[in-house]
């Protein structure tokens, strides 16, 4: 645009500290979204399989909720709310449910039942076999909804750009640039807030071998 | 409570209901822009995913990309589309395009991925008693596979329409109008009637789309047959 080169290389090199700044806000709103989205979403599964019937409607909230466009959800919410933190983070919490809850109970239903008929068995108190029998055997399924759950939490970061320019993390690039008509500033914002998403998602892959070293065992006996 | 009432108000008042910026209009270009990139999208997303699913072929490939797919940020990929598309129409390419391309390149991801499953999942037995009536592959595939695989492929398009949907508002941040425009339009202004009457709107849409689709489903979904669907 403008007859300018692509990539102002210049503008880069003297913007490193507050492209660097964007990028900690960015895993900062994304990581404590998805950490208390967890929090809530593992009470919502601990609820829904205890009481199965409410499963079905706890879903069906979550898919509604997450059906709202994030785009609505955050200038909406700035009205009332009031510019903060708490308003960046409040969609972005709510959007982990759809994600988490639904692996946290497939995660909790795929121990299969002989497993804890020996638990029992074995004289390990509820407690016990919570902790060290069913909470393992779960891990896979809960790791994968939090890999997902990250992976579009930071994707949604960039969206909270719309509050203003105090928020967004990588997005607010994505806008200033447009606003501006500046390449190399949308380049940086989309391209490095991309490149977290890909290196969450790769991390997860990573922490999952590392969780269930069993699994790549078996993988690797086959 | 005046955020309701203001938002009645705006909602009520049959100015908004005509016009270059009315509603019906709005609504239009939102359901227009949507309805294109999912066929767009389906067009190549579904004989590919129906292919892949039928031969085996590939099948690394929509396992492994289709969620790296799914970690592209719509934002980012709608402003990182806006210097190439200017470069091909300075106007368009500054309003309409990015926000098309990346709501079909959103769109694309749960068509594959359904298509593919859909016609992986169908019981081999039947596949192989079809081959051995003498079906034809091009038959199993159109007169075996899609039927049973129908309700699979329509999840896809559910979920492709109702992310489009959704995200399609973002488009208003770039220049598109859509229902996202009176959310960008009340913001600017601090017109909650006009901000909320946006939000209302934009989430009535996507919700009915949702319903829409789940409606339509379990009309499809042939009573026989109970089908694990995915996505």
């Amino acid at each position: 645009m403008n007859g300018e080169p692509l990539v102002r290389w210049d503008w880069i090199f003297a913007h490193t500290g507050p492209i660097l700044d964007r990028v900690g806000q960015h895993l900062y709103l994304a990581v404590l979204a998805v950490a208390i989205g967890f929090a809530i979403s593992f009470v919502l599964a601990a609820i829904a399989i205890r009481r199965r019937r409410l499963y079905p409607l706890v879903t069906l909230l979550a898919t509604a909720v997450y059906t709202i466009p994030s785009f609505a959800m955050f200038a909406a919410l700035v009205v009332v709310t009031g510019l903060s933190t708490f308003t960046a983070e409040v969609p972005l919490v709510l959007y982990t449910f759809v994600l988490l809850v639904p692996n946290i109970v497939a995660g909790f239903d795929s121990v299969p039942q002989d497993v804890l008929d020996a638990a029992d068995g074995m004289g390990y108190t509820a407690g016990q076999r919570w902790w060290r029998v069913e909470l393992p055997l779960a891990i896979p399924l809960v790791v994968s909804g939090l890999r997902l759950a990250t992976v579009s939490t930071i994707g949604l970061v960039t969206v909270s750009a719309i509050l203003g320019n105090q928020f967004g993390g990588l997005g607010y690039y994505i806008l200033d640039g447009y606003h501006r008509t500046f390449t190399t500033e949308i380049l940086v914002g989309g391209l490095l807030s991309i490149a977290l998403a890909v290196l969450a998602d790769f991390g997860f892959v990573l922490l999952q071998r590392l969780l269930t070293p069993w699994s790549a065992a078996r993988a690797a006996a086959r | 409570m005046d955020i309701v009432a203001a938002t009645a108000q705006w909602l009520a008042d049959p100015a908004h209901w005509q016009g270059p910026n009315g509603i019906p209009l709005r609504l239009g270009e939102h359901v227009a822009l949507s309805g294109v990139s999912i066929l767009l999208a389906a067009l190549v997303a579904m004989p590919l995913g129906l292919w892949i699913g039928h031969t085996g072929r590939l099948s690394w490939f929509v396992v492994s990309s289709a969620n790296a797919w799914r970690a592209l940020p719509s934002l980012a990929v709608i402003g990182l589309l806006v210097p190439f598309t200017t470069l091909i129409d300075p106007s368009l390419g500054f309003t309409l395009y990015p926000t098309l391309v990346a709501m079909v390149v959103l769109a694309g991801p749960p068509i594959l991925v359904n298509s593919y499953q859909g016609v992986a999942g169908v019981d081999r037995d039947l596949v192989e008693a079809a081959r051995g009536m003498g079906m034809s592959e091009r038959q199993i595939l159109f007169g075996l596979e899609m039927p049973v695989a129908l309700p699979v492929l329509a999840t896809g398009i559910r979920s492709a329409a109702v992310q489009v949907i959704a995200t399609a508002t973002l488009g208003a941040t770039f220049g598109f109008g859509g229902l996202g425009r009176y959310i960008v339009l009340g913001d600017a202004s601090q017109d909650n009637g006009e901000l909320f009457g946006g939000v209302v709107l934009v989430a009535a849409l996507a919700l009915g789309t949702l319903g829409l689709f789940v409606l339509l489903e379990r009309r499809l979904a042939s009573p026989g047959l109970t089908t694990r669907t995915a996505g």
